[in-house]
């Protein structure tokens, strides 16, 4: 599936995934969340993951981000095998290397959105300044506000600033926009595009719009822990156009 | 400041009520450890500090007459270093404030310089001047209690004769620290006392120029107490002497070890479960609020914050809280340390008493503190980081949804639909609630751990001594007097019954261990007194033998049939060898009980009593008294009702500060558990509430969901801290093994009441507390992010 050989492959790939296998034990029952999965993500690529609720794709973004890992298969962070890595060396890869960005935000309610920023910057090597940040997300007005007072899509804001502001090589958005409406959606998705343009941060994005998908380089569709399809869109849509 | 330390005190100070009342557990708990065993450092380091500063001396003997030549031949004895001879007698003071006469002995002081052991220490005037045969400095006890003071004078009975001496000082000494009547139980200041007067007075006084009756010595270090004790008594052999005896039994030494024995015992076990107590919560708390904190673990690790980073937080938040809990802790020790102490000082007089507080026992109650609070938040850290952040993120597994027998019974349907909503709680976390129920019921023991011992000790009082002592007075003689004598007495005004009662002192010793203290002797017939064992049941006395408290018999280790060694100290100081008939657990004292007939033979007397005992009209006891008085030979009129009221006074007004104390930190303990308890299910279930609000429950409904969760928890933990109490009660008394009383652990029913009431008043107060919360839950809040 890998062989697409088109505007893709010219890049290179950050981060590999290969034979990736998560088995939950329920008891009796084993649950399959992914069954031999292969995939690459490209430096600088939008990639946007569909699929049924259910089908593996937070799993897989879980597993590629370092916060879990698989129960067989190998993945690989550039030159590092990050299948065998320890927790510390699992933590070194989040703080160095990836941002995320969840459905819940996450955001830590007793800390500003600056602080919340920060929080991050903190601990990064080569972060942006934090009002920076936010004001790349249109929050610049809004730094010393709690996440008490701040709407969903601005919360959403907040986290993508706090993913974004570690200058991450990869970002990995869990339905970002699947707690907001459509035109929060449309805004928080613009942050992302705008990001992946402008810092060349390679992303991967879950959601449940299949319309979404116009705006991404690829898009892979997940079914019942398997890679079932893989798009390339020759023109990308600006999320503005994008309806659902 | 870090973002992380911003949000370490936000925190800290969004959930300041958890805090302030975890940290006052903490307190608590540090507190009455600190105060209780540094009162108790406090009073063994001032009494080291007075008896070494003081001299008091290592053995003591007492004799008839001796050439003062003989004090050089003591000193020669291998092992003493020093020597003081003087001359002890008893005196008598017809205070006009009291009708009893006050009893009392008189100490002879060198004529020039301080004595070489046993010193006075003055607290107020000066010391008796060389030669002034008028001249006497009192026990500062004795003087406050009459309000003497220096200048004033004091009428004394010195060897049958009536004098004025003049008061110049008052003064304490090491020797005198429990200063009572042999065979009294516990010291009178107005009614015993010391007189120290110089050498030559009292020589002529007594009729003892150019003698002693009594030396007092000072071992070299290393020095074999026994052998010295050996050549001190073959010396004083010849010169009547009654037998030495060492530090260790000296009246005052004695009785103030037992005391502090006791008091050793309560330090080292009531505070300690305090603390322990105390500790636990905070532990389970402490997990509790963590466990809460998940999902922002989980996003702190997933944005690449190590576990270290993230524990090295928690344990900064855990430190603070504690650290709170330790400063206020610091401040309540100190306060009730200088209370209690403060208390001692009427009691224990040392010349320097004054609380100190330890830091090595303050630094092992924060110590506690500190470990207990960090490993119960890093346990919970640790469960926490252990997840993978991406299942740390998601809620805990969800619980259990099948449903039980009893869910699918009948019954369980016609329970309110809260009702059912807090049975399936319990059902669902059954640890998590039995946890909650131990915690609560500890608070409830340790009310109840704290109040016992005044029952116990009321017990001793209204029970005990009421059933052990039913005369209304008894009377004293100087020597024992004749049946006729005492059988006149019927005659006296308002006398009903007058009983003869023999009172011996004596060292009873089997082997190499002895106790110096009395034998009983009770006439055939008599009612008024009868040995009674700890359950106040009579036991009958044998024809011949000797009963003795069972801890005596423990003491001497002899048992029934073997013959007990008994020296009488008074008369012809006769040794008697006499067979154990049996052992009476009493609960004070150490005695033995013989009928009267049986003693005097064995005394070779007949018919002879040291004391009456009288059953008189109430109405005519000052017409009594006055007769008793002019009486010659009678030495002591002790009227029942006073002498338990004193006691009751003495005991009562520090057990029951020492209760209060104890149950107010209980109290505080109390509300910090059902509290945070109490706040913790509510972060847990603010989200099913708040569906349960939007879905149109009213806010008294929800309130029942969730303080019904907390009122079955309290009526769970209630019955099983009472009984926890008692089981605590059980442990410190098992410590407290004094020779002087060995206290039954009583819990009244009030004690129960008071309990069951503290702990359910700190669970109202927490539930207004979280009802407050309730009615402001935020709903919009509460639903617009994930739990
Ligand atoms: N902790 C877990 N324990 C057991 N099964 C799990 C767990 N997490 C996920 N699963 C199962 O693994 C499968 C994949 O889950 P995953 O969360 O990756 O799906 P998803 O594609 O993200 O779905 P959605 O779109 O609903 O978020 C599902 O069948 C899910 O039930
Ligand atoms: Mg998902």
């Amino acid at each position: 599936m890998q062989d697409e050989g088109d505007a893709a492959t010219t890049r290179e790939v950050v981060l590999a995934a290969r034979g990736v296998t998560k088995i939950y034990r329920m008891g009796e029952v084993d649950v399959h969340a992914l069954r031999g999965v292969d995939i690459d993500l490209y430096e600088g690529e939008l990639l946007v993951l569909l699929g049924a609720s259910g089908s593996g794709k937070s799993t897989l973004l879980n597993i590629l981000g370092g916060l879990d890992t698989p129960t067989s298969g190998h993945v690989r962070y550039g030159d590092w095998e990050l299948t065998h890595a320890d927790e510390a060396e699992l933590t070194n890869y989040r703080r160095k290397h990836v941002g995320f960005v969840f459905q819940f935000y996450n955001l830590i309610a007793s800390l500003t959105a600056q602080e919340n920023v920060a929080l991050v910057t903190e601990i990064s090597e080569d972060p942006m300044d934090p009002t920076d940040a936010l004001g790349l997300v249109d929050l610049g007005g809004r730094l010393n506000h709690f996440p008490s007072q701040l709407s969903g899509g601005e919360q959403q804001r907040v986290a993508i600033a706090r993913a974004i502001a570690k200058r991450p090589d990869v970002l990995l958005c869990d339905e970002p926009t699947g707690a907001l409406d459509f035109r929060t959606g449309v805004a928080v998705l613009s942050v992302l595009d705008q990001i992946n343009r402008e810092l060349g941060t390679t992303t991967a994005v879950i959601t449940h719009n299949a319309p979404v998908g116009r705006m991404a380089d690829r898009i892979i569709t997940l079914s019942d822990g398997s890679i079932q399809n893989v798009e390339t869109n020759a023109t990308k849509a600006k999320p503005s156009e994008l309806r659902w | 400041m870090s973002p992380l330390h911003k949000k370490l005190f936000r925190d800290l100070s969004s959930m300041r009520g958890q805090v302030l009342t975890i940290a006052l557990v903490v307190a608590a708990g540090i507190a009455a450890f600190v105060g209780v065993r540094c009162t108790y450092l406090s009073l063994l380091e001032s009494k080291e500090a007075y008896y070494e500063r003081y001299r008091f001396a290592d053995v003591f003997a007492h004799l008839e007459r001796a050439p003062d030549t003989v004090g050089e031949e003591l000193l020669a004895i291998d092992g003493v270093a020093r020597v003081q001879t003087r001359i002890v007698d008893a005196v008598r003071l017809p205070m006009e404030d009291m009708l009893e006469p006050a009893t009392g002995q008189i100490v002879s002081l060198p004529e020039h310089g301080e004595p070489v052991l046993n010193a006075v220490h003055i607290k107020s005037g000066r010391m008796v001047e060389a030669g002034r045969s008028d001249e006497v400095v009192v026990l500062e006890a004795f003087a406050e209690a009459h309000g003497l003071e220096p200048g004033d004078h004091l009428p004394v009975v010195m060897n049958g004769k009536l004098r004025r001496l003049r008061i110049v000082g008052t003064g304490m000494s090491p020797e005198f620290v429990f200063a009572m009547p042999p065979g009294e139980m516990a010291p009178d200041s107005a009614r015993y006392t010391i007189l120290w007067m110089s050498h030559d007075a009292v020589a002529a006084a007594f009729d003892l120029s150019g003698a002693f009756n009594d030396v007092t010595l000072k071992l070299e270090p290393g020095a074999s107490e026994s052998d010295v004790m050996t050549r001190l008594d073959a010396v004083l052999e010849r010169w009547g002497g009654a037998g030495s005896v060492p530090r260790s039994h000296q009246l005052s030494n004695y009785g103030l070890e037992q005391e502090m024995g006791g008091l050793r015992s309560m330090a080292n076990t009531a505070p300690a479960i305090f603390l322990f107590v105390a500790a636990f919560l905070l532990n389970v708390v402490l997990s509790r609020l963590i466990a809460l904190s998940r999902p922002e673990i989980a996003a702190l690790k997933a944005l690449g914050y190590a576990d270290r980073r993230i524990g090295l937080y928690y344990l900064e938040l855990v430190s603070l809280i504690v650290l709170m809990g330790a400063l206020l802790g610091l401040a309540f020790g100190n306060l009730i340390g200088g209370a209690f102490t403060q208390m001692y000082t009427q009691y224990f007089r040392f010349p320097d008493l004054r609380f100190r507080l330890d830091n090595g026992v303050y630094g092992v109650a924060v110590a506690v503190s500190l470990i207990s609070g960090v490993v119960g938040a890093l346990g919970a850290v640790r469960r926490v980081v252990r997840l993978p952040p991406a299942e740390a993120m998601r809620p805990p597994p969800p619980a259990d949804y099948r449903r039980s027998f009893f869910e699918r019974s009948a019954l369980f349907a016609m329970l309110g639909q809260a009702t059912r909503m807090i049975l399936r709680e319990v059902r669902r976390r059954p640890l998590r609630f039995s946890v909650s129920v131990l915690g609560i019921a500890l608070s409830v023991g340790i009310v109840v751990v704290g109040r016992f011992f005044a029952d116990s000790m009321n017990y001793l009082i209204d029970e005990y001594m009421q059933s052990a002592w039913r005369e209304d007075v008894a009377v004293g003689f100087l020597e024992p007097v004749s049946m006729r004598e005492l059988h006149s007495l019927e005659g006296e005004p308002g006398v009903f019954r007058a009983e003869p009662f023999r009172i011996v002192p004596a060292r009873i010793s089997f082997g190499p261990r002895h106790r110096d203290s009395a034998v009983m002797g009770y006439s055939a017939g008599s009612v008024l007194r009868q040995p009674i064992d700890r359950d106040t049941n009579v036991v009958p006395l044998p024809a011949e033998g000797i009963l003795l408290t069972r801890k005596l018999g423990e003491v001497l280790g002899v048992s029934i049939g073997e013959r007990v060694r008994v020296e009488v100290h008074e008369g012809d100081r006769p040794t008697l060898a006499i067979p154990v008939a049996g052992f009476v657990s009493e609960l004070a004292g150490l005695q033995g009980h013989m009928r009267l007939g049986a003693l005097d033979r064995l005394l070779h007397e007949q018919d002879t009593a040291s004391m009456a005992l009288l059953s008189i009209d109430p109405a005519r006891y000052d017409e009594l008294l006055r007769r008793l008085q002019d009486m010659p030979g009678v030495v002591s009129i002790n009227r029942k009702a006073v002498t338990v009221e004193r006691f009751r006074r003495q005991s009562g007004e520090m057990n029951h500060i020492f209760a209060a104390v104890l149950a107010f930190f209980a109290a505080i303990i109390a509300i910090g558990v059902v509290y945070n308890n109490a706040r913790i299910s509510l972060s847990m279930r603010s989200r099913d509430l708040a569906s349960l609000r939007v879905l149109g429950f009213t806010r008294a409904e929800i309130s029942r969901v969730l303080l019904g969760e907390l009122a079955l928890q309290v009526v769970c933990a209630i019955p099983i801290g009472l009984w926890i109490g008692r089981k605590m009660g059980e442990g410190i008394m098992s410590f407290y093994d004094a020779e002087m009383y060995r206290l039954p652990v009583i819990v009244s029913g009030s004690t129960y009441a008071f309990a069951t009431l503290v702990v359910t008043a700190a669970a109202l107060v927490s539930a207004l507390m979280v009802r407050q919360k309730l009615d402001h839950l935020d709903l919009i809040g509460v639903l617009k992010t994930r739990e």
